[in-house]
């Protein structure tokens, strides 16, 4: 039967195609803001978790094509992750999600299905199926979106941020 | 206006926020089951508690439409505790019908809750009068959910000769292999479709990318399909995998990816005497579920008001991007 330890082992990440934006990007500045959405989100949805089960200790590596960083996802109520990673880096995973922004964006807030994106190859995963699937299910629970979500972690200026997430959505999503 | 009866129209849910997707864009009745093998969809992160279940059916009768709980899968010895507690939570919910598969959990609802209305799933396989005249006549079944081998005129003759309510896909996942009988699953990854409630479990499936964008897709320890660059693909399912043959190379020898599409053929179903028409996808996201059942809600209401409805958005939402009117046009369909 199939080697289910060898299928549990991190994958690393690569791209041998980074440009240097990457490697220029500040990720440090960006690092406290992605805390406090990912902690933001956790609080508002606590349901995520008992959907993930033992899926949220699993590393989710998301790769919006056309980013000059990636997105590293730990969603473990006891340890909760979401952090920019430089192209340049090796980075360990469990999951890997890759896909245009726009896509992913719309796939994440349920505005078009994840079955069909896959079908059409919109979307490529790859890694422990089981995990990313679990994670599907469980954003798909959530009746608001996330870039609603996003906003309302930063307070007063909600309206702000939320206006700059659809702007920047138009914008990557006319690029990539 | 037309002289058709508007059927009932039957939408699946996964989650809660899919049963509320569902009831908004137009369900009559909405099917989920509980967390667990006991039903037909047990797929990580999906499915209901029972604290869920029990809210989502107080949302679908406040808006008017009923909660079926798909109870679905076959207990094996040992086990059957599991299958009976999750009957026995529905009825205490509240649900408008269990839907059960097992002749043991039939009888099992029949007799602890004789009031409780019980549909026949098509995992039961029943096609034939004699088969749905049985668990109508022991079990009281008030519905049957048919096995999607018939054509429209043979759904007509089972509809005269039993005493019970036909439910029929109309779109969403179809296989070619008898319903509740498969073994393809449980014979690679030692997981039963039919007693787990899992076909192609996530846990044993694996995509590997190569260099040209194309997708291996693995079960278990077997490759199922190589997807080169520009194809689309489907679900990672053995009966829909391209294998190397005696007397072919690299070909669906069980069938396609393809999903069964029937808004063609709804006026004919509705003359045939179906009761209920049933889309599939539990496992789908809520972006699916509004799309088709506001598709479906906007076709019934259309057909039964003498109108063409536009359908063409719905080949988007199909496995593979094709679709199939299946059995139920013609039995040469494959």
């Amino acid at each position: 039967m199939r080697d289910k330890h060898k299928r549990d082992q991190p994958r690393i990440f690569k791209d041998s195609q980074a440009g240097p934006v990457s490697k220029a990007m500040p990720l440090f500045a960006m690092q406290p803001i992605l805390r406090r959405i990912v902690r933001h989100v956790a609080t508002l949805h606590p349901e995520l978790f008992e959907r993930l089960e033992d899926s949220c200790r699993k590393h989710f590596l998301i790769d919006a094509k056309g980013m000059p960083f990636l997105l590293l996802l730990r969603p473990d109520p006891d340890n909760l992750m979401l952090v920019a990673k430089s192209r340049h880096e090796e980075i360990p995973y469990d999951v890997l999600v890759s896909g245009k922004f726009k896509t992913l964006l719309r796939m994440i807030d349920s505005k078009t299905d994840s079955d069909a994106l896959f079908f059409n190859r919109d979307i490529m995963v790859t890694g422990d199926t089981e995990a990313i699937v679990a994670l599907r299910n469980a954003l798909d629970d959530m009746d608001a979106t996330l870039a609603d979500d996003v906003a309302t972690a930063f307070g007063p200026l909600r309206g702000p941020v939320r206006a700059s997430i659809d702007a920047a959505t138009k914008i990557v999503g006319s690029r990539t | 206006m037309s002289d058709l009866i508007k059927p009932e129209l039957v939408c699946p849910a996964g989650t809660p926020a899919s049963l509320r997707t569902a009831v908004d864009a137009g369900a009559n009745s909405v099917y989920c089951g509980f967390k667990g093998p006991t039903n037909a969809r047990n797929f990580p992160g999906l499915n209901f508690s029972k604290k869920e279940l029990s809210e989502s059916v107080k949302y679908a009768h406040d808006k008017d439409a009923m909660v079926l709980a798909a109870i679905n899968s076959f207990p094996t010895a040992g086990r059957t505790d599991i299958w009976k507690q999750a009957v026995d939570d529905a009825v205490e919910i509240g649900v408008d019908a269990v839907i059960i598969a097992d002749i043991g959990m039939a009888k099992y609802v029949a007799e602890q809750h004789p009031n409780q209305r019980l549909h026949l799933s098509v995992q039961a396989g029943a096609s034939s009068p004699e088969a749905i005249n049985f668990y109508v006549e022991r079990f009281n079944v008030k519905r049957v959910v048919l096995p999607r081998i018939l054509t429209v005129p043979e759904i007509k003759r089972v509809h005269d000769a039993i005493d019970c309510e036909i439910e029929a896909f109309v779109f969403g996942n179809i296989g070619m292999m008898a319903e509740g009988r498969c073994s393809l699953t449980n014979y690679v990854t030692g997981i039963s479709t039919n007693m787990d409630g899992v076909c192609s479990p996530a846990s044993h499936v694996d995509y590997e990318p190569d260099d040209d964008d194309g997708l291996t897709t693995r079960l278990g320890d077997f490759a199922i399909d190589c997807i080169s660059c520009g194809e689309t693909a489907g679900y990672p399912t053995i009966c829909k995998g391209r294998y190397d043959t005696a007397h072919k190379k690299n070909y669906y020898a069980f069938e396609e990816p393809i999903s069964l599409n029937l808004t063609r053929l709804l006026p004919d179903l509705m003359r045939a005497g179906v009761t209920a028409l049933k889309i599939e996808g539990r496992q789908r996201s809520r972006a699916y579920i509004r799309s088709v059942v506001s598709a479906f809600r906007d076709a019934v209401d259309a057909y039964a008001a003498g109108d063409e409805p536009d359908i063409t958005e719905l080949i988007a939402l199909t496995e593979g991007h094709k679709e199939t009117q299946g059995a139920f046009k013609s039995k040469s369909w494959r």
